[in-house]
């Protein structure tokens, strides 16, 4: 059995996302600090686009899971 | 006296010079046709209209302004970096065709008149088809013909509606219409086709991925962009835009998420940028046109990239799937790396070309006050991010390792990409170089803390649901499938009526036939009964029993007679 590449180990690939969740919050506590010249009123609500982006592609992902069961065919489903 | 030639006429010269160049000659030719004509560009923004009359018409070859310059300079850019791309190809049909395909292009975003742009419409159409068909398989072949069938119905459309405009005002000007009238709704629709509208769209995803590698990334320059450029000059400020266009934005999203084939994602995300672009127009400020027309310069650049990336992969593979690839990067690192670039460009990661553009339209929309059209397109940045930035290289590129060992493609090829590459960034760097060529002017300003911080938050966080998604087991596997979209209307329904109405036919046909054969059955019989061989009246009769016979009638007569 061949070494498995880096970033294919399972304890990397976690590692990483660890550090890119670390980078994340560090993102999301900097709307304490910088200045919003908004033009909604929930845009001044703290984390709004970090929030809306996690549920927004959570929801896309589950919502398409779902479209799935109605619409995918076989792939010859248009080849007779 | 003539200062600059007609953009398109170089190209079409340059078809023709290529179509006979013998084979070494041709990849070097179809070069230098975008570089003359870039150097005449130059001549023609001097400003030198050029008309000629027909019959009592006036028609308008070139009409040069900052609009149809600023899609002047990009597709002579995008037809230059393509060219590249396909230097190794030796495909007199596909070298040819993408040359009057990008003439055609520059023929309608310079025309000033509807009947000039209807024809470059048309030869868009016929041209680009060629693109497909050079893929030279079965598949592409019937993809190919429902492209062009639902092509050619956006030009006569166009044309019914021209006409129409014409014979209503008199004037043949390629400007503002709106859709107050029959022929504006005509030509709206005709643009409306070519733009990919949802349920009209699916030409675009049934035949854009049947095409050859290069094909593809010439397809996706100019056929919809020019329609943009249509609905810019004639449609803009028309509201129910932002709402197709909102549509436009959501609806291939869910469809990308699911989709196995790499190319038809990005072509799913190539109507989900032009729905950005769509309500851009809709709204019709300076800001949002602004931003419609440089997210379409944007857009030809890195969607162009990310698509010949994907066309690198399936020129070294052959497979295009994201269910057989994965694991790409260990063998084709600078293809993984070029590919990422057009992946954040896409998705306006910050110093890259999306960020600069797609904000001008939302920061357009939150202006005007369409408060859940800005909600929803956020929600598609968030989606653009999840299938186009993260799903296109980590399915080719990472995730299982399929075991595929390949080389990285031609040099042509890459030195295409990096040049495509170092756009993305040098625009989103430098956003002023585009800026400056814009048809308004720019008072908008793409890096400001908070819209950097925002974005990043967006783009982070999303990348966070995937990352969970993929580790927790939910994300949905690339599984071998055909989904269901509109083109099951014509391609199963249409498709399965159409036989039904052939068995009919058939069967009415068998029923006529066989009524007929009875009949003419029935007929013979009774015929060969009376006047056949064996019928009565040809039956023989013995001398004593005529003799007999006319006795008889002698006798009645005899009777009669005395009567």
């Amino acid at each position: 059995m061949k070494e498995k590449a880096w970033i294919e180990k399972r304890r990397n690939v976690v590692l990483m996302v660890r550090i890119f969740l670390a980078v994340s919050i560090a993102l999301l506590l900097l709307d304490l600090v910088i200045h919003r010249h908004e033009l909604f009123s929930w845009e001044t609500w703290f984390g709004f686009y970090g929030f809306y982006g996690f549920v927004a592609c959570v929801g896309l992902v589950l919502a398409a899971k779902v479209l799935r069961k109605l619409i995918m065919r076989r792939e010859d489903y248009y080849d007779h | 006296m003539i200062t600059s030639l007609p953009p398109f006429l170089i190209f079409f010269a340059g078809a023709l010079v290529v179509a006979f160049a013998p084979n070494r000659l041709r990849p070097t030719l179809t070069l230098l046709v975008p570089l003359f004509g870039g150097w005449n560009l130059w001549y023609v923004a001097a400003g030198s209209d050029l008309t000629v009359a027909l019959f009592d018409y006036r028609l308008e070859l070139v009409r040069s302004d900052k609009l149809s310059l600023l899609f002047g300079i990009l597709f002579h850019l995008a037809t230059f970096l393509i060219s590249i791309y396909a230097v190794h190809i030796r495909d007199r049909l596909q070298q040819v065709s993408s040359l009057v395909y990008a003439g055609g292009a520059l023929g309608a975003v310079f025309a000033g008149d509807l009947i000039t742009l209807f024809v470059a419409w048309e030869l868009m159409a016929v041209s680009s088809v060629f693109l497909i068909w050079a893929r030279r398989t079965p598949r592409a072949s019937s993809a190919g013909l429902r492209y062009l069938a639902i092509q050619i119905s956006s030009g006569l459309l166009l044309l019914a509606g021209a006409l129409l405009h014409i014979s209503e005002t008199g004037s043949l000007a390629f400007g503002p219409l709106g859709v107050g009238s029959l022929a504006g709704v005509l030509i709206f629709t005709a643009f409306g086709i070519k733009c990919a509208f949802p349920l009209v769209h699916s030409w675009l995803t049934d035949a854009y991925p049947e095409a050859t590698p290069s094909g593809m990334v010439f397809l996706s320059a100019f056929t919809t962009k020019v329609a943009v450029y249509g609905l810019a000059r004639s449609f803009a400020g028309t509201e129910a835009l932002i709402y197709i266009g909102t549509a436009m934005a959501m609806f291939p999203i869910f469809y990308a998420v699911i989709e196995n084939d790499l190319r038809r994602v990005l072509a799913f995300s190539l109507i989900n940028q032009v729905g950005f672009m769509v309500v851009g127009i809709g709204i019709g400020s300076e800001l949002a046109l602004n931003g419609a027309v440089s997210h379409a310069f944007n857009d030809v650049l890195f969607k162009g990239l990310l698509l010949m990336a994907m066309g690198a992969v399936l020129h070294q593979t052959g497979k295009i799937n994201g269910s057989e690839l994965g694991g790409l990067y260990k063998t084709m690192p600078i293809t993984t790396g070029f590919c990422i670039v057009g992946a954040a460009s896409i998705s306006a990661f910050p110093l890259f070309s999306g960020f600069v553009s797609k904000s001008m339209v939302m920061a357009a929309a939150a202006q005007e006050g369409y408060w859940i059209v800005w909600l929803l397109l956020l929600f598609a940045s968030a989606g653009v991010f999840h299938h186009a930035g993260i799903k296109i290289p980590y399915f080719a590129f990472f995730a299982h390792d399929s075991g595929i060992r390949t080389r990285e493609p031609p040099a042509n090829m890459l030195i295409a990409m990096g040049l495509g590459a170092a756009l993305c960034i040098l625009i989103g760097v430098y956003p002023s170089l585009l800026y400056g060529i814009l048809p308004w002017e720019v008072h908008y300003i793409p890096y400001t803390a908070d819209h950097v911080l925002t974005q990043l938050q967006l783009l982070f966080f999303s990348a966070l649901a995937f990352a969970w998604l993929n580790l927790a087991g939910l994300y949905p596997p690339e599984l071998p499938s055909v989904n269901l979209d509109a083109d099951w209307l014509y391609r199963r329904l249409g498709l399965r009526g159409a036989r039904l109405a052939e068995r009919a036919l058939a069967k009415a046909e068998q029923t006529g036939a066989r009524l007929t054969e009875v009949s003419s059955y029935n007929f013979r019989r009774v015929a060969m009964q009376h006047c056949g061989p064996a019928s009565v009246l040809a039956r023989t009769w013995s001398t004593g029993f005529a003799a007999l016979w006319i006795i008889i009638l002698l006798g009645i007569c005899l009777i009669l007679y005395y009567l």
